[in-house]
Protein backbone atom coordinates (compact mmCIF):
# COMPACT_ATOMS: atom_id res chain seq x y z
CA UNK A 1 0.00 0.00 0.00
CA UNK A 2 2.75 2.38 0.95
CA UNK A 3 4.82 1.54 -2.09
CA UNK A 4 1.76 2.09 -4.23
CA UNK A 5 1.25 5.61 -2.88
CA UNK A 6 4.90 6.38 -3.25
CA UNK A 7 5.00 5.34 -6.88
CA UNK A 8 1.84 6.96 -8.05
CA UNK A 9 1.58 9.98 -5.86
CA UNK A 10 4.87 11.04 -4.32
CA UNK A 11 7.07 10.58 -7.39
CA UNK A 12 4.91 12.67 -9.73
CA UNK A 13 4.77 15.37 -7.06
CA UNK A 14 8.56 15.38 -6.92
CA UNK A 15 8.59 15.77 -10.69
CA UNK A 16 6.31 18.80 -10.48
CA UNK A 17 8.41 20.30 -7.73
CA UNK A 18 11.58 19.96 -9.80
CA UNK A 19 9.98 21.70 -12.77
CA UNK A 20 8.61 24.51 -10.59
CA UNK A 21 12.05 25.01 -9.11
CA UNK A 22 13.69 25.22 -12.52
CA UNK A 23 10.99 27.63 -13.63
CA UNK A 24 11.59 29.79 -10.56
CA UNK A 25 15.35 29.79 -11.11
CA UNK A 26 14.96 30.59 -14.79
CA UNK A 27 12.73 33.57 -14.15
CA UNK A 28 15.18 34.93 -11.61
CA UNK A 29 18.30 34.45 -13.73
CA UNK A 30 18.34 34.33 -17.51
CA UNK A 31 14.68 34.87 -18.46
CA UNK A 32 13.81 38.01 -16.62
CA UNK A 33 10.55 38.50 -18.51
CA UNK A 34 9.27 35.09 -17.45
CA UNK A 35 6.85 35.49 -14.57
CA UNK A 36 7.61 33.37 -11.51
CA UNK A 37 5.25 30.53 -10.56
CA UNK A 38 3.88 32.65 -7.74
CA UNK A 39 3.18 35.63 -9.97
CA UNK A 40 1.59 33.36 -12.53
CA UNK A 41 -0.76 31.99 -9.95
CA UNK A 42 -1.66 35.44 -8.61
CA UNK A 43 -2.48 36.68 -12.09
CA UNK A 44 -4.40 33.56 -13.12
CA UNK A 45 -6.33 33.00 -9.92
CA UNK A 46 -9.42 34.78 -11.20
CA UNK A 47 -9.54 32.67 -14.33
CA UNK A 48 -9.02 29.39 -12.51
CA UNK A 49 -11.18 29.94 -9.46
CA UNK A 50 -14.09 31.37 -11.44
CA UNK A 51 -13.65 29.16 -14.48
CA UNK A 52 -17.03 29.85 -16.04
CA UNK A 53 -17.26 33.60 -15.61
CA UNK A 54 -17.80 35.78 -18.63
CA UNK A 55 -16.51 39.33 -18.25
CA UNK A 56 -16.13 40.10 -21.94
CA UNK A 57 -15.60 38.48 -25.31
CA UNK A 58 -11.91 37.88 -24.69
CA UNK A 59 -11.98 37.90 -20.90
CA UNK A 60 -13.63 34.73 -19.66
CA UNK A 61 -12.98 31.92 -17.19
CA UNK A 62 -10.46 29.41 -18.41
CA UNK A 63 -12.91 26.50 -18.59
CA UNK A 64 -15.28 28.64 -20.60
CA UNK A 65 -12.52 29.21 -23.13
CA UNK A 66 -11.70 25.52 -23.03
CA UNK A 67 -15.31 24.74 -23.71
CA UNK A 68 -15.35 26.91 -26.85
CA UNK A 69 -12.20 25.22 -28.04
CA UNK A 70 -13.58 21.78 -27.33
CA UNK A 71 -16.71 22.47 -29.33
CA UNK A 72 -14.68 23.56 -32.33
CA UNK A 73 -12.40 20.53 -31.96
CA UNK A 74 -15.40 18.22 -31.70
CA UNK A 75 -16.82 19.53 -34.97
CA UNK A 76 -13.53 19.35 -36.84
CA UNK A 77 -12.74 15.95 -35.37
CA UNK A 78 -16.14 14.60 -36.36
CA UNK A 79 -15.55 15.74 -39.93
CA UNK A 80 -12.11 14.10 -39.85
CA UNK A 81 -13.56 10.75 -38.74
CA UNK A 82 -16.50 10.86 -41.13
CA UNK A 83 -14.21 11.47 -44.07
CA UNK A 84 -11.16 9.56 -42.84
CA UNK A 85 -12.72 6.22 -41.93
CA UNK A 86 -14.23 5.47 -45.37
CA UNK A 87 -11.02 6.57 -47.08
CA UNK A 88 -9.12 4.17 -44.80
CA UNK A 89 -11.49 1.35 -45.73
CA UNK A 90 -11.05 2.04 -49.44
CA UNK A 91 -7.26 2.06 -49.01
CA UNK A 92 -7.38 -1.22 -47.11
CA UNK A 93 -9.73 -2.92 -49.55
CA UNK A 94 -8.44 -1.84 -52.93
CA UNK A 95 -4.90 -2.08 -54.23
CA UNK A 96 -5.80 0.18 -57.14
CA UNK A 97 -7.19 2.82 -54.78
CA UNK A 98 -4.01 2.62 -52.70
CA UNK A 99 -1.78 2.98 -55.73
CA UNK A 100 -3.82 5.95 -56.93
CA UNK A 101 -4.04 7.95 -53.74
CA UNK A 102 -1.21 6.82 -51.49
CA UNK A 103 1.38 9.21 -52.97
CA UNK A 104 -0.97 12.18 -52.50
CA UNK A 105 -1.70 11.16 -48.92
CA UNK A 106 1.97 10.79 -48.14
CA UNK A 107 2.60 14.28 -49.50
CA UNK A 108 -0.33 15.97 -47.74
CA UNK A 109 0.20 14.24 -44.42
CA UNK A 110 3.26 16.15 -43.18
CA UNK A 111 1.87 19.58 -44.10
CA UNK A 112 1.62 21.74 -40.98
CA UNK A 113 -1.68 23.20 -39.78
CA UNK A 114 -0.12 26.62 -40.07
CA UNK A 115 0.13 26.01 -43.80
CA UNK A 116 -3.42 24.71 -44.18
CA UNK A 117 -5.15 27.49 -42.32
CA UNK A 118 -4.60 30.29 -44.83
CA UNK A 119 -5.85 27.98 -47.54
CA UNK A 120 -8.90 27.17 -45.42
CA UNK A 121 -9.63 30.86 -44.98
CA UNK A 122 -9.28 31.44 -48.71
CA UNK A 123 -11.56 28.51 -49.52
CA UNK A 124 -14.37 29.87 -47.39
CA UNK A 125 -13.84 33.53 -48.19
CA UNK A 126 -17.37 33.68 -49.58
CA UNK A 127 -18.86 32.60 -46.27
CA UNK A 128 -18.47 36.05 -44.72
CA UNK A 129 -18.68 35.94 -40.96
CA UNK A 130 -18.45 32.17 -40.91
CA UNK A 131 -15.18 32.14 -42.83
CA UNK A 132 -12.92 31.88 -39.81
CA UNK A 133 -14.88 29.03 -38.27
CA UNK A 134 -15.10 27.08 -41.53
CA UNK A 135 -11.42 27.69 -42.20
CA UNK A 136 -10.53 26.42 -38.76
CA UNK A 137 -12.75 23.36 -39.16
CA UNK A 138 -11.17 22.62 -42.53
CA UNK A 139 -7.72 22.82 -41.01
CA UNK A 140 -8.57 20.61 -38.04
CA UNK A 141 -10.25 18.03 -40.22
CA UNK A 142 -7.53 17.79 -42.81
CA UNK A 143 -4.72 17.61 -40.25
CA UNK A 144 -6.45 15.20 -37.85
CA UNK A 145 -7.67 12.84 -40.55
CA UNK A 146 -4.44 11.00 -41.39
CA UNK A 147 -3.98 8.73 -38.37
CA UNK A 148 -7.57 7.55 -38.80
CA UNK A 149 -7.06 6.96 -42.51
CA UNK A 150 -3.81 5.06 -42.12
CA UNK A 151 -4.77 2.98 -39.08
CA UNK A 152 -8.08 1.98 -40.61
CA UNK A 153 -6.29 0.92 -43.77
CA UNK A 154 -3.81 -1.18 -41.78
CA UNK A 155 -6.67 -2.68 -39.79
CA UNK A 156 -8.59 -3.67 -42.90
CA UNK A 157 -5.51 -5.31 -44.39
CA UNK A 158 -4.96 -7.18 -41.12
CA UNK A 159 -8.39 -8.81 -41.01
CA UNK A 160 -7.65 -12.52 -40.62
CA UNK A 161 -8.52 -14.59 -43.67
CA UNK A 162 -10.38 -16.95 -41.32
CA UNK A 163 -13.03 -14.33 -40.58
CA UNK A 164 -13.48 -13.63 -44.25
CA UNK A 165 -13.77 -17.37 -44.88
CA UNK A 166 -16.58 -17.54 -42.33
CA UNK A 167 -18.35 -14.77 -44.23
CA UNK A 168 -17.82 -16.65 -47.49
CA UNK A 169 -19.10 -19.97 -46.18
CA UNK A 170 -22.19 -18.23 -44.79
CA UNK A 171 -22.57 -16.39 -48.09
CA UNK A 172 -22.97 -13.07 -46.32
CA UNK A 173 -23.87 -10.24 -48.68
CA UNK A 174 -21.21 -7.60 -49.29
CA UNK A 175 -22.99 -5.20 -46.98
CA UNK A 176 -23.31 -7.78 -44.21
CA UNK A 177 -19.69 -8.85 -44.62
CA UNK A 178 -18.74 -5.21 -44.16
CA UNK A 179 -20.93 -4.52 -41.14
CA UNK A 180 -20.82 -7.89 -39.39
CA UNK A 181 -17.24 -8.93 -40.05
CA UNK A 182 -14.95 -6.29 -41.48
CA UNK A 183 -15.92 -3.28 -39.38
CA UNK A 184 -15.87 -5.14 -36.04
CA UNK A 185 -12.58 -6.78 -36.97
CA UNK A 186 -11.08 -3.38 -37.79
CA UNK A 187 -12.44 -1.62 -34.69
CA UNK A 188 -9.31 -1.88 -32.52
CA UNK A 189 -7.16 -0.34 -35.24
CA UNK A 190 -9.77 2.29 -36.01
CA UNK A 191 -9.89 3.40 -32.41
CA UNK A 192 -6.13 3.68 -32.21
CA UNK A 193 -6.44 5.97 -35.21
CA UNK A 194 -9.27 7.91 -33.58
CA UNK A 195 -7.19 8.49 -30.47
CA UNK A 196 -4.17 9.75 -32.41
CA UNK A 197 -6.47 11.93 -34.52
CA UNK A 198 -7.98 13.51 -31.45
CA UNK A 199 -4.50 14.40 -30.19
CA UNK A 200 -3.72 16.14 -33.45
CA UNK A 201 -7.10 17.91 -33.58
CA UNK A 202 -6.34 19.40 -30.19
CA UNK A 203 -2.90 20.50 -31.33
CA UNK A 204 -4.36 22.18 -34.38
CA UNK A 205 -7.12 24.05 -32.56
CA UNK A 206 -4.64 26.25 -30.77
CA UNK A 207 -2.88 27.23 -33.96
CA UNK A 208 -6.21 27.82 -35.66
CA UNK A 209 -7.55 30.01 -32.87
CA UNK A 210 -4.35 31.97 -32.62
CA UNK A 211 -4.44 32.87 -36.28
CA UNK A 212 -8.17 33.57 -36.48
CA UNK A 213 -8.52 35.26 -33.12
CA UNK A 214 -11.56 33.21 -32.15
CA UNK A 215 -12.43 33.03 -28.46
CA UNK A 216 -10.93 29.88 -26.96
CA UNK A 217 -7.76 28.84 -25.16
CA UNK A 218 -5.59 29.47 -28.20
CA UNK A 219 -7.17 32.80 -29.04
CA UNK A 220 -6.85 33.88 -25.42
CA UNK A 221 -3.18 32.87 -25.39
CA UNK A 222 -2.43 34.97 -28.46
CA UNK A 223 -4.37 37.96 -27.19
CA UNK A 224 -2.61 37.93 -23.84
CA UNK A 225 0.77 37.67 -25.59
CA UNK A 226 -0.08 40.78 -27.55
CA UNK A 227 -1.25 42.44 -24.35
CA UNK A 228 2.07 41.51 -22.69
CA UNK A 229 0.27 39.48 -19.98
CA UNK A 230 2.77 36.65 -19.96
CA UNK A 231 1.31 34.94 -16.89
CA UNK A 232 -1.75 34.04 -18.88
CA UNK A 233 0.32 32.41 -21.61
CA UNK A 234 1.57 29.94 -19.05
CA UNK A 235 -1.94 29.42 -17.73
CA UNK A 236 -3.06 28.59 -21.27
CA UNK A 237 -0.18 26.24 -21.90
CA UNK A 238 -0.93 24.29 -18.74
CA UNK A 239 -4.63 24.17 -19.57
CA UNK A 240 -3.97 22.95 -23.11
CA UNK A 241 -1.65 20.26 -21.79
CA UNK A 242 -4.03 19.04 -19.11
CA UNK A 243 -7.01 18.96 -21.46
CA UNK A 244 -4.99 17.10 -24.12
CA UNK A 245 -3.90 14.58 -21.52
CA UNK A 246 -7.45 14.04 -20.27
CA UNK A 247 -8.75 13.61 -23.83
CA UNK A 248 -6.07 11.04 -24.57
CA UNK A 249 -6.89 9.10 -21.39
CA UNK A 250 -10.59 9.08 -22.22
CA UNK A 251 -9.92 7.83 -25.73
CA UNK A 252 -7.62 5.13 -24.34
CA UNK A 253 -10.46 3.92 -22.16
CA UNK A 254 -12.79 3.74 -25.13
CA UNK A 255 -10.07 2.12 -27.22
CA UNK A 256 -9.37 -0.61 -24.68
CA UNK A 257 -13.07 -1.48 -24.64
CA UNK A 258 -12.80 -2.37 -28.30
CA UNK A 259 -9.75 -4.56 -27.94
CA UNK A 260 -11.19 -7.96 -28.67
CA UNK A 261 -9.02 -10.92 -27.91
CA UNK B 1 -23.92 -40.87 -59.88
CA UNK B 2 -21.76 -39.86 -56.90
CA UNK B 3 -23.06 -37.09 -54.69
CA UNK B 4 -19.83 -35.18 -54.20
CA UNK B 5 -17.00 -35.77 -56.61
CA UNK B 6 -13.42 -34.60 -57.11
CA UNK B 7 -11.88 -35.43 -60.46
CA UNK B 8 -8.12 -35.19 -61.05
CA UNK B 9 -7.86 -32.16 -58.79
CA UNK B 10 -4.49 -30.57 -58.25
CA UNK B 11 -3.46 -27.48 -56.39
CA UNK B 12 -0.21 -25.69 -55.67
CA UNK B 13 0.72 -22.47 -53.95
CA UNK B 14 3.05 -19.72 -55.00
CA UNK B 15 4.20 -18.66 -58.43
CA UNK B 16 6.89 -20.02 -60.68
CA UNK B 17 9.94 -19.31 -58.56
CA UNK B 18 8.93 -20.75 -55.21
CA UNK B 19 6.05 -22.96 -56.15
CA UNK B 20 5.01 -25.94 -54.05
CA UNK B 21 2.64 -28.48 -55.50
CA UNK B 22 0.44 -29.55 -52.62
CA UNK B 23 -2.16 -31.84 -54.16
CA UNK B 24 -1.75 -33.80 -57.35
CA UNK B 25 -4.37 -35.77 -59.20
CA UNK B 26 -6.80 -36.23 -56.35
CA UNK B 27 -9.89 -38.29 -57.14
CA UNK B 28 -12.67 -38.87 -54.65
CA UNK B 29 -16.32 -39.70 -55.00
CA UNK B 30 -18.68 -39.72 -52.07
CA UNK B 31 -22.20 -41.13 -52.02
CA UNK B 32 -25.08 -39.31 -50.37
CA UNK B 33 -25.19 -40.03 -46.65
CA UNK B 34 -21.71 -41.52 -46.61
CA UNK B 35 -19.23 -40.76 -43.84
CA UNK B 36 -15.72 -40.53 -45.26
CA UNK B 37 -12.64 -39.93 -43.15
CA UNK B 38 -9.43 -38.64 -44.70
CA UNK B 39 -6.26 -39.35 -42.71
CA UNK B 40 -2.94 -37.83 -43.48
CA UNK B 41 0.24 -36.32 -42.14
CA UNK B 42 0.45 -32.78 -40.90
CA UNK B 43 1.17 -30.44 -43.76
CA UNK B 44 0.17 -32.98 -46.41
CA UNK B 45 -2.58 -30.71 -47.71
CA UNK B 46 -5.64 -31.81 -45.79
CA UNK B 47 -6.89 -28.29 -45.12
CA UNK B 48 -6.21 -27.43 -48.74
CA UNK B 49 -8.34 -30.37 -49.82
CA UNK B 50 -11.10 -29.32 -47.44
CA UNK B 51 -11.03 -25.74 -48.70
CA UNK B 52 -11.47 -27.07 -52.22
CA UNK B 53 -14.43 -29.19 -51.09
CA UNK B 54 -15.93 -26.16 -49.37
CA UNK B 55 -15.37 -24.02 -52.45
CA UNK B 56 -13.13 -21.54 -50.62
CA UNK B 57 -10.31 -22.11 -53.07
CA UNK B 58 -10.41 -23.28 -56.64
CA UNK B 59 -8.26 -26.16 -57.76
CA UNK B 60 -5.64 -25.44 -60.43
CA UNK B 61 -6.90 -28.32 -62.52
CA UNK B 62 -9.72 -30.82 -62.29
CA UNK B 63 -13.34 -30.42 -61.30
CA UNK B 64 -15.43 -30.48 -58.16
CA UNK B 65 -19.10 -31.42 -58.52
CA UNK B 66 -21.89 -31.53 -55.98
CA UNK B 67 -25.05 -33.37 -57.06
CA UNK B 68 -23.70 -33.40 -60.59
CA UNK B 69 -23.29 -29.63 -60.78
CA UNK B 70 -19.93 -27.91 -61.00
CA UNK B 71 -19.23 -26.16 -57.75
CA UNK B 72 -18.94 -22.39 -57.88
CA UNK B 73 -17.78 -20.84 -54.66
CA UNK B 74 -18.62 -21.60 -51.04
CA UNK B 75 -22.11 -21.76 -49.60
CA UNK B 76 -23.99 -22.76 -46.48
CA UNK B 77 -25.05 -26.09 -48.00
CA UNK B 78 -21.50 -27.28 -47.30
CA UNK B 79 -20.97 -26.63 -43.61
CA UNK B 80 -17.28 -26.34 -42.81
CA UNK B 81 -15.93 -26.65 -39.29
CA UNK B 82 -12.63 -24.83 -39.54
CA UNK B 83 -9.49 -26.34 -38.09
CA UNK B 84 -8.85 -23.16 -36.10
CA UNK B 85 -12.48 -22.67 -34.96
CA UNK B 86 -12.78 -19.29 -36.71
CA UNK B 87 -15.28 -17.85 -34.29
CA UNK B 88 -15.80 -14.12 -34.49
CA UNK B 89 -14.25 -12.85 -31.25
CA UNK B 90 -16.54 -9.85 -30.82
CA UNK B 91 -19.67 -12.00 -30.80
CA UNK B 92 -20.89 -14.17 -27.95
CA UNK B 93 -21.45 -17.90 -28.38
CA UNK B 94 -25.14 -17.34 -29.07
CA UNK B 95 -24.43 -14.49 -31.47
CA UNK B 96 -21.91 -16.53 -33.41
CA UNK B 97 -24.49 -19.25 -33.91
CA UNK B 98 -27.22 -16.71 -34.63
CA UNK B 99 -25.14 -15.12 -37.39
CA UNK B 100 -25.27 -18.44 -39.22
CA UNK B 101 -28.91 -19.17 -38.39
CA UNK B 102 -30.10 -15.70 -39.46
CA UNK B 103 -28.25 -16.08 -42.71
CA UNK B 104 -29.51 -19.56 -43.59
CA UNK B 105 -33.11 -19.31 -42.37
CA UNK B 106 -34.24 -15.81 -43.25
CA UNK B 107 -37.80 -17.06 -43.69
CA UNK B 108 -38.15 -18.10 -40.04
CA UNK B 109 -39.52 -15.71 -37.44
CA UNK B 110 -37.20 -14.03 -34.96
CA UNK B 111 -38.39 -16.36 -32.20
CA UNK B 112 -38.03 -19.37 -34.46
CA UNK B 113 -34.43 -18.52 -35.24
CA UNK B 114 -33.63 -17.92 -31.58
CA UNK B 115 -35.09 -21.32 -30.70
CA UNK B 116 -33.17 -22.96 -33.53
CA UNK B 117 -29.87 -21.47 -32.31
CA UNK B 118 -30.61 -22.48 -28.74
CA UNK B 119 -31.32 -26.04 -29.82
CA UNK B 120 -27.86 -26.43 -31.30
CA UNK B 121 -26.10 -24.65 -28.44
CA UNK B 122 -27.74 -27.12 -26.11
CA UNK B 123 -26.83 -30.01 -28.37
CA UNK B 124 -23.14 -29.32 -27.73
CA UNK B 125 -23.80 -28.71 -24.03
CA UNK B 126 -22.88 -25.06 -24.10
CA UNK B 127 -26.09 -23.54 -22.73
CA UNK B 128 -24.29 -22.16 -19.64
CA UNK B 129 -21.72 -20.40 -21.82
CA UNK B 130 -24.10 -18.92 -24.35
CA UNK B 131 -23.36 -15.31 -23.44
CA UNK B 132 -19.60 -15.72 -23.20
CA UNK B 133 -17.17 -14.51 -25.82
CA UNK B 134 -14.74 -16.90 -27.49
CA UNK B 135 -11.71 -15.70 -25.53
CA UNK B 136 -13.44 -16.74 -22.32
CA UNK B 137 -13.84 -20.31 -23.55
CA UNK B 138 -11.46 -23.25 -23.52
CA UNK B 139 -10.23 -24.71 -26.80
CA UNK B 140 -12.67 -27.58 -26.60
CA UNK B 141 -15.59 -25.26 -25.93
CA UNK B 142 -14.66 -23.08 -28.89
CA UNK B 143 -14.50 -26.15 -31.04
CA UNK B 144 -17.98 -27.13 -29.89
CA UNK B 145 -19.32 -23.67 -30.70
CA UNK B 146 -17.82 -24.02 -34.13
CA UNK B 147 -19.52 -27.41 -34.53
CA UNK B 148 -22.83 -25.99 -33.28
CA UNK B 149 -22.62 -23.06 -35.68
CA UNK B 150 -22.06 -25.38 -38.59
CA UNK B 151 -24.70 -27.95 -37.63
CA UNK B 152 -27.23 -25.17 -37.10
CA UNK B 153 -26.89 -24.32 -40.78
CA UNK B 154 -28.33 -27.76 -41.49
CA UNK B 155 -25.81 -28.36 -44.28
CA UNK B 156 -26.21 -31.09 -46.86
CA UNK B 157 -22.54 -31.91 -46.47
CA UNK B 158 -20.68 -31.59 -43.21
CA UNK B 159 -16.97 -30.86 -43.62
CA UNK B 160 -14.95 -31.36 -40.46
CA UNK B 161 -11.31 -30.24 -40.62
CA UNK B 162 -9.51 -31.91 -37.71
CA UNK B 163 -12.26 -30.80 -35.38
CA UNK B 164 -10.83 -32.66 -32.42
CA UNK B 165 -7.08 -32.64 -32.80
CA UNK B 166 -6.59 -29.68 -30.47
CA UNK B 167 -8.40 -31.36 -27.61
CA UNK B 168 -7.32 -33.52 -24.72
CA UNK B 169 -8.03 -37.24 -24.91
CA UNK B 170 -11.11 -37.19 -22.67
CA UNK B 171 -12.87 -34.29 -24.34
CA UNK B 172 -11.89 -35.79 -27.61
CA UNK B 173 -13.59 -39.11 -26.82
CA UNK B 174 -16.69 -37.21 -25.70
CA UNK B 175 -16.91 -35.21 -28.86
CA UNK B 176 -16.28 -38.27 -31.00
CA UNK B 177 -19.34 -39.86 -29.45
CA UNK B 178 -21.19 -36.61 -30.02
CA UNK B 179 -20.30 -36.57 -33.70
CA UNK B 180 -21.35 -40.22 -34.05
CA UNK B 181 -24.66 -39.44 -32.37
CA UNK B 182 -25.44 -36.34 -34.42
CA UNK B 183 -24.60 -38.15 -37.59
CA UNK B 184 -26.80 -41.15 -36.69
CA UNK B 185 -29.61 -38.67 -36.07
CA UNK B 186 -29.26 -36.37 -39.06
CA UNK B 187 -27.73 -38.74 -41.62
CA UNK B 188 -25.84 -36.03 -43.51
CA UNK B 189 -22.95 -36.68 -45.81
CA UNK B 190 -19.82 -36.14 -43.75
CA UNK B 191 -16.18 -35.65 -44.66
CA UNK B 192 -13.94 -35.79 -41.61
CA UNK B 193 -10.28 -34.91 -41.74
CA UNK B 194 -8.10 -36.27 -39.01
CA UNK B 195 -4.54 -37.30 -38.27
CA UNK B 196 -5.68 -40.17 -36.05
CA UNK B 197 -6.47 -43.50 -37.78
CA UNK B 198 -8.34 -44.75 -34.69
CA UNK B 199 -10.70 -41.81 -34.83
CA UNK B 200 -11.23 -42.34 -38.52
CA UNK B 201 -12.13 -45.99 -38.07
CA UNK B 202 -14.32 -45.32 -35.07
CA UNK B 203 -16.50 -42.84 -36.93
CA UNK B 204 -16.36 -43.38 -40.66
CA UNK B 205 -17.83 -45.76 -43.22
CA UNK B 206 -14.73 -45.41 -45.33
CA UNK B 207 -11.20 -44.24 -44.61
CA UNK B 208 -9.10 -42.67 -47.33
CA UNK B 209 -5.43 -42.02 -46.64
CA UNK B 210 -3.78 -38.90 -48.04
CA UNK B 211 -0.19 -39.65 -48.91
CA UNK B 212 2.60 -37.46 -47.59
CA UNK B 213 3.15 -34.22 -49.45
CA UNK B 214 4.24 -32.47 -51.54
CA UNK B 215 2.22 -33.78 -54.43
CA UNK B 216 -0.05 -35.60 -52.03
CA UNK B 217 -2.82 -37.71 -53.45
CA UNK B 218 -5.55 -39.91 -52.05
CA UNK B 219 -4.76 -43.58 -51.73
CA UNK B 220 -7.00 -46.61 -51.95
CA UNK B 221 -10.11 -46.58 -49.76
CA UNK B 222 -10.45 -48.77 -46.70
CA UNK B 223 -14.08 -49.74 -46.14
CA UNK B 224 -14.89 -49.88 -42.45
CA UNK B 225 -17.36 -52.74 -42.30
CA UNK B 226 -17.97 -52.55 -38.58
CA UNK B 227 -21.57 -52.22 -37.40
CA UNK B 228 -22.88 -48.94 -35.95
CA UNK B 229 -23.06 -47.82 -33.20
CA UNK B 230 -19.45 -48.57 -32.48
CA UNK B 231 -18.25 -48.88 -28.96
CA UNK B 232 -14.77 -47.61 -28.35
CA UNK B 233 -13.89 -50.28 -25.78
CA UNK B 234 -15.28 -53.22 -27.67
CA UNK B 235 -13.61 -51.95 -30.82
CA UNK B 236 -10.18 -52.25 -29.29
CA UNK B 237 -10.66 -55.99 -29.06
CA UNK B 238 -12.13 -56.41 -32.50
CA UNK B 239 -9.68 -58.17 -34.84
CA UNK B 240 -11.14 -56.35 -37.85
CA UNK B 241 -10.50 -52.99 -36.19
CA UNK B 242 -6.91 -53.90 -35.47
CA UNK B 243 -6.42 -55.14 -38.98
CA UNK B 244 -7.79 -51.92 -40.46
CA UNK B 245 -5.68 -49.83 -38.17
CA UNK B 246 -2.57 -51.73 -39.11
CA UNK B 247 -3.31 -51.52 -42.83
CA UNK B 248 -4.00 -47.80 -42.78
CA UNK B 249 -0.95 -47.00 -40.70
CA UNK B 250 1.21 -49.13 -42.91
CA UNK B 251 -0.16 -47.51 -46.01
CA UNK B 252 0.62 -44.06 -44.65
CA UNK B 253 4.09 -45.07 -43.56
CA UNK B 254 4.79 -46.64 -46.91
CA UNK B 255 3.63 -43.51 -48.73
CA UNK B 256 6.28 -41.65 -46.88
CA UNK B 257 9.03 -44.18 -47.39
CA UNK B 258 8.29 -44.50 -51.09
CA UNK B 259 8.90 -40.85 -51.30
CA UNK B 260 12.26 -41.26 -49.63
CA UNK B 261 13.18 -43.96 -52.04
CA UNK B 262 12.09 -42.29 -55.24
CA UNK B 263 12.79 -38.61 -54.87
CA UNK B 264 16.13 -37.67 -56.27
CA UNK B 265 17.19 -34.15 -55.58
CA UNK B 266 19.85 -32.23 -57.32
CA UNK B 267 21.71 -30.50 -54.55
CA UNK B 268 22.61 -26.96 -55.40
CA UNK B 269 24.94 -25.27 -53.01
CA UNK B 270 24.09 -21.68 -52.21
CA UNK B 271 25.88 -19.35 -54.52
CA UNK B 272 27.36 -17.28 -51.77
CA UNK B 273 30.75 -16.84 -50.17
CA UNK B 274 31.01 -16.75 -46.43
CA UNK B 275 31.43 -13.26 -45.13
CA UNK B 276 34.83 -12.36 -43.74
CA UNK B 277 33.95 -11.26 -40.24
CA UNK B 278 37.39 -9.80 -39.58
CA UNK B 279 36.71 -7.03 -42.10
CA UNK B 280 35.05 -4.14 -40.34
CA UNK B 281 31.57 -3.42 -41.62
CA UNK B 282 31.14 -0.29 -43.63
CA UNK B 283 28.35 1.80 -42.14
CA UNK B 284 27.36 3.51 -45.38
CA UNK B 285 27.52 0.98 -48.18
CA UNK B 286 27.07 -2.20 -46.20
CA UNK B 287 29.15 -4.80 -47.93
CA UNK B 288 27.03 -7.81 -48.57
CA UNK B 289 28.56 -11.24 -48.81
CA UNK B 290 29.85 -11.93 -52.27
CA UNK B 291 28.19 -14.45 -54.53
CA UNK B 292 30.82 -16.78 -55.89
CA UNK B 293 29.61 -16.13 -59.41
CA UNK B 294 30.37 -12.45 -58.88
CA UNK B 295 33.86 -12.92 -57.59
CA UNK B 296 36.18 -11.93 -60.42
CA UNK B 297 39.45 -11.78 -58.62
CA UNK B 298 40.37 -12.56 -55.08
CA UNK B 299 43.52 -11.53 -53.35
CA UNK B 300 44.42 -13.88 -50.61
CA UNK B 301 47.14 -13.06 -48.21
CA UNK B 302 49.03 -16.02 -47.07
CA UNK B 303 51.12 -15.72 -44.00
CA UNK B 304 53.60 -18.40 -43.34
N1 LIG C 1 -2.15 -19.97 -48.52
C1 LIG C 1 -1.05 -20.71 -48.69
N2 LIG C 1 0.00 -20.21 -49.36
C2 LIG C 1 1.11 -20.95 -49.54
N3 LIG C 1 1.28 -22.20 -49.11
C3 LIG C 1 0.27 -22.76 -48.41
C4 LIG C 1 -0.94 -22.05 -48.16
N4 LIG C 1 -1.77 -22.84 -47.47
C5 LIG C 1 -1.09 -23.99 -47.28
N5 LIG C 1 0.13 -23.95 -47.84
C6 LIG C 1 1.11 -25.05 -47.88
O1 LIG C 1 0.46 -26.17 -48.36
C7 LIG C 1 0.85 -27.31 -47.63
C8 LIG C 1 -0.39 -28.02 -47.09
O2 LIG C 1 -1.06 -27.18 -46.17
P1 LIG C 1 -2.37 -27.62 -45.41
O3 LIG C 1 -2.78 -26.52 -44.51
O4 LIG C 1 -3.36 -28.06 -46.43
O5 LIG C 1 -1.85 -28.87 -44.58
P2 LIG C 1 -2.66 -29.80 -43.55
O6 LIG C 1 -2.58 -31.18 -44.06
O7 LIG C 1 -4.00 -29.25 -43.29
O8 LIG C 1 -1.75 -29.67 -42.25
P3 LIG C 1 -2.20 -29.79 -40.71
O9 LIG C 1 -2.45 -31.22 -40.42
O10 LIG C 1 -1.03 -29.27 -39.98
O11 LIG C 1 -3.42 -28.94 -40.56
C9 LIG C 1 1.78 -26.86 -46.54
O12 LIG C 1 3.09 -27.19 -46.94
C10 LIG C 1 1.60 -25.39 -46.50
O13 LIG C 1 2.82 -24.77 -46.22
MG1 LIG D 1 -4.98 -28.50 -41.70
Amino acid sequence: MKAFKFDWFILPLIGIAVVLLMWQISSKTWAKELPTPHKTWEASKDYVLKPFEKRGEMDQGILRFTWYSLILVAKGYAIALIIGTPIGFCLGLSKAFTKTFDPIIQVLRPVSPLAWLPLGLVLFLGAGKQASELGALFTIAICAMWPTVLNTAVGVRAIPQDYLNVAKVLKLSRWKTLTKVMIPATMPYMFTGFRLSLGIAWLVIVAAEMLTGRPGVGGFLWQEYNALLYEHIILCIITIGVVGFVLDRLMSLVESRFKTA
Amino acid sequence: MPYLELKSVSKGYGSNGSRTEVLRDVNLSIEQGEFVAIVGYSGAGKTTLMSILAGLIRPDTGSVTLEGREMSGPGPDRGLVFQNYSLLPWLTVAENVRLAVDQVFPEKTEAGRAAHATEFIEMVNLAPARDKRPHELSGGMRQRVSVARTLAMNPKVLLLDEPLSALDALTRANLQDEIARIRAQQKQTVVLITNDPDEAILLADRVVPLTAGPNATLGESFIVDLPHPRDRKALNHSPRFRELRRDISEYLLRSRQDRHATVTRKLILPDIDPEDLSVPRNMLGRTRPLRSSEAREATVEVSS
